[in-house]
């Protein structure tokens, strides 16, 4: 048995260090995986007047900002007992969904994809084409994917008057009227992601991907096919990576952009064996028997939950939680979103050969070709003249939970206040459920099971790092 | 190549907006860097160095075996628990990150603290009683000091250059490097607190959409009002220091424009205001944050004038999310 520390991890959102204990082969017999930063916003939050969260929770992660922000938004409008307008919901799913695929794009071009440049691959046949294309800071692909993300983000100049941190979005909806002009801005901001989307990322309709519905038609599709995506469908058949990665097949998503009724990404639990039964909140509970924080009375629910540091801790290495649901460590992401949405290749992949590197991947891409088109409908749909934010008073006392989906996955705020300032603020992020460490009864993290069994000599290739980005880590938001 | 700068860039106790936020430059940013002549060394989240290799640049950075130019830190200083600087230990070196920032910031020509976190502290250092023991990198709030204490000089002769800001903007960061690439900044250009003036000379009040709306005190009332935030809402754009409503945010936005008050995240302890972010305090009705360069009793009467002297126009508008009564169409002719 040998240890290997891998860190800094880079390219991904924030601080990770990876511990392996390889066997005799070279092989992950255990992985631990830590978040060595602590950010402690839970205490900042206490004690502050309740929407001051709306200003505070967006800084817990500079690149799930809105997130946190809808969250919040979701948890005081529970509070308060108000609905967002007509216009302020669609506006809020633009602003959402713009984060959302900005942060898509950039995981594939900045984080992910350029460990394809990775020297251990020279002499595959697709190398020298993926090296000069993904290289980090050098490939030509950055020059063009910068400005297609920085241009879905111009969404935010017009709808939340800034990204990252925007204080736009309220209980009650959005704070930004769109005029007659701002509309058709918005609106061919989208047609030019679209176009960037369709040439460069995916070389086909988006309306064409999002059809596709088994394995064999994504390979039918991708062969000989010019676009990123369809490059890298083609190295990921020479590697394997659809047999690569997989943590516990269990998927969880809260539900994604609400439209009249039903929203686009319905929430629920996924399984392939038992496919898919109705998100039950009540069944989440976090524990920090290996985090460096107090045990309190075994795992908790976050409406009860608190955050107190014991820094020197027995058998603790991580200031993560462990967030469990029944007890079970779970996969969020974009993944459990389209499993939970029905999405029909994906289901058979998982089915078959469990999450995978290339799961997750093509389930990013399927919601770019999927989320796009609903923008474009949100946006037409803005009615000018109509409210976008609802008024509303706040109590002295309540409480609320803002369910959400960020890019990364499930994201939850739980919020108690009395006589009038907060008494409580609990949030699991997704990559807290990601990127868990052990809980009480010893069940790894999903990234320390899906790491298991990958080899990890110093020889070995860069799978470890496939596997770790194929998740989209954000550090920022796990440690919050 | 050789003459570019090298620019090594760590993040600690933050939420890695201001690199989101400088990923959103209108240019093609990789590009328009290496064209000013600014190569990265590393970077966390951009550069392929990952691990033992990562960790070697930024040894040899530390050593002095290879000499770089310029550290940019994002991030506040998390010094706790106790000291120890355990709350961020840099991932894979099990030392603490506030050590590697003041080894490197010992051979660097130019220290740049990107965000508010790094400058004063910021919201990282905000909860009560910071437990965090977070600072800025020459400043704790508004008092000098910080990890690197106050009479601290990078070899360039200049205490850190703070680009404040929760996030900053992208404009903010490359003007400000690449200001250093054409041949350095003198004092001078620094304002009091560390600031570029290229951006921290302006109020963020200058340019605002909601100006006539000032000028009459026809104030907003509600989240989504078109009216001035500052007399209910919170704003203090008269009083911080950037130009926010000049040099548009995300292409076309700004707090202001996206309807929604300055909370000044460009000063020391923006964080803690002392009352509800979007409400304005007040004393016997009148806000007691008053502009920058206006003494109150100025401020009171003119206020008393204006409003009694607002357009109907101004006044309808103020209380409505876009505009109810249109400005006239002047049939004669403009004079
Ligand atoms: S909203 Fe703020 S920045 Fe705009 S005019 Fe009013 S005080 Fe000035
Ligand atoms: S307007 Fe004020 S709060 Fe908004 S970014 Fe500028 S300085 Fe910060």
């Amino acid at each position: 048995m040998s240890r290997r520390i891998l860190g800094p991890f880079n390219r991904v959102e924030g601080d990770l260090e990876v511990i392996l204990d390889l066997d005799a082969g070279q092989q992950v017999a255990a992985a631990r995986v830590n978040s060595p930063l602590f950010r402690g916003f839970e205490q900042l939050l206490l004690g502050r007047a309740p929407l001051d969260a709306l200003a505070i929770v967006p800084r817990i992660c500079g690149i799930c900002s809105v997130s946190q922000s809808v969250a919040a938004a979701s948890a005081l409008a529970g509070a308060m007992d108000i609905r967002p307008t007509a216009n302020g919901a669609r506006a809020t799913n633009l602003i959402l969904a713009a984060e959302n695929l900005a942060d898509h794009l950039s995981h594939f071009y900045l984080f992910f994809m350029p460990d394809f440049a990775h020297p251990a691959y020279a002499g595959r046949p697709w190398y020298e084409a993926t090296a000069s294309r993904f290289a980090a800071l050098r490939g030509s692909a950055a020059g063009q994917a910068l400005p297609a993300r920085a241009g879905l983000l111009k969404l935010m100049g017009f709808l939340a008057g800034k990204w990252p941190h925007s204080l736009g979005l309220q209980p009650g909806g959005t704070t930004r009227a769109l005029g007659a002009s701002e509309k058709i801005r918005v609106l061919a901001q989208l047609r030019e992601c679209r176009a960037f989307l369709e040439t460069t990322l995916l070389g086909d309709r988006l309306e064409a991907l999002a059809g596709l519905d088994s394995p064999a038609a994504l390979a039918a599709w991708a062969a000989g096919r010019p676009g990123d995506f369809p490059a890298f469908l083609a190295l990921a058949a020479d590697l394997g990576l659809e047999r690569t990665g997989r943590a516990y097949d269990r998927f969880l998503s809260h539900g994604a952009y609400p439209e009249d009724g039903a929203p686009l990404f319905p929430a629920g639990f996924w399984q392939p064996d038992q496919g898919l039964t109705p998100l039950a909140p009540e069944q989440i509970s976090e524990d920090s028997r290996h985090a460096w924080l107090v045990d309190e009375e075994g795992p908790l629910h976050p409406r009860n939950g608190l955050t107190r540091v014991e820094a020197e801790k027995e058998g603790a290495y991580s200031w993560c939680k462990a967030p469990r649901y029944a007890g079970q460590p779970l996969e969020v992401g974009a993944l459990a979103r389209q499993l939970v949405a029905g999405q029909p290749l994906l289901q058979e992949l998982v089915r078959r050969q469990g999450a995978s590197i290339l799961a997750r991947v093509t389930a990013r891409m399927l919601e770019l070709a999927r989320v796009l088109p609903a923008m474009e409908g949100w946006a037409r749909a803005l009615e000018p003249g109509q409210a976008y934010c609802a008024p509303g008073t706040l109590p002295n006392e309540g409480q609320g939970a803002g369910l959400v989906e960020a890019a990364r996955g499930s994201l939850g705020h739980w919020l108690e206040f009395r006589r009038g300032r907060i008494s409580r603020y609990q949030v699991i992020a997704p990559t807290t459920w990601n990127f868990s460490p052990r809980d009480s009864r010893d069940q790894p993290g999903p990234l320390e099971k899906a790491l298991e069994g990958l080899p990890a000599g110093p020889e070995a290739p860069p799978l470890v790092q496939h596997v770790v980005r194929s998740f989209d880590p954000c550090m920022a938001c796990t440690v919050h | 190549m050789s003459q570019n700068l090298r620019l090594l860039w760590l993040q600690s106790g933050g939420c890695g907006g201001c690199t989101q936020s400088l990923l959103c430059h209108e240019r093609p940013l990789f590009a328009e860097l290496a064209g000013a002549g600014i190569d990265f060394l590393w970077h966390p989240g951009l550069s392929p160095a990952s691990g033992p290799e990562a960790l070697q640049i930024l040894e040899d950075a530390a050593s002095g075996a290879a000499p770089f130019d310029i550290l940019c830190i994002e991030g506040a200083m998390l010094r706790g628990p106790a000291g120890s600087g355990r709350f961020h230990l840099l991932g894979g070196s099990g030392k603490p990150m506030t050590d590697w920032v003041a080894r490197l910031a010992a051979r660097a020509r130019w220290v740049l603290a990107v965000g508010s976190c790094t400058a004063y502290g910021g919201l990282s250092a905000a909860t009560p009683g910071n437990p965090l023991e977070a600072c800025g990198l020459q400043y704790e709030g508004n008092g000098k000091g910080g990890l690197l204490g106050r009479e601290f000089r990078s070899g360039a002769g200049l205490p850190v250059i703070n680009i404040a800001g929760c996030p900053t903007h992208p404009g903010w960061i490359v003007d400000t490097l690449e200001t250093l690439a054409q041949g350095g900044l003198v004092e001078d250009e620094l304002d009091e607190l560390g600031r570029p003036r290229l951006y921290a000379d302006q109020l963020v009040h200058h340019g605002c959409s909601r100006n006539e709306f000032y000028e009459f005190k026809a104030s907003a009332e509600k989240p989504s009002d078109l009216g001035c935030l500052m007399e209910n809402l919170g704003c203090k754009g008269t009083q911080a220091h950037a130009d926010c409503n000049t040099r548009p945010w995300n292409g076309a936005g700004s707090c202001l424009k996206g309807g929604y008050p300055c909370i000044a995240c460009t000063e020391p302890e923006f964080e803690n205001p002392g009352h509800p972010f979007l409400e304005t305090p007040k004393v016997a009705g009148i806000p007691i944050g008053l502009p920058t360069d206006m003494p109150k009793a100025w401020f009171v009467a003119l206020a008393a004038l204006s409003k009694s002297a607002t357009p109907h126009r101004v006044k309808e508008n103020a209380l409505a999310d876009h505009p109810r009564v249109l400005p006239v169409q002047k049939k004669t002719g403009l004079k």
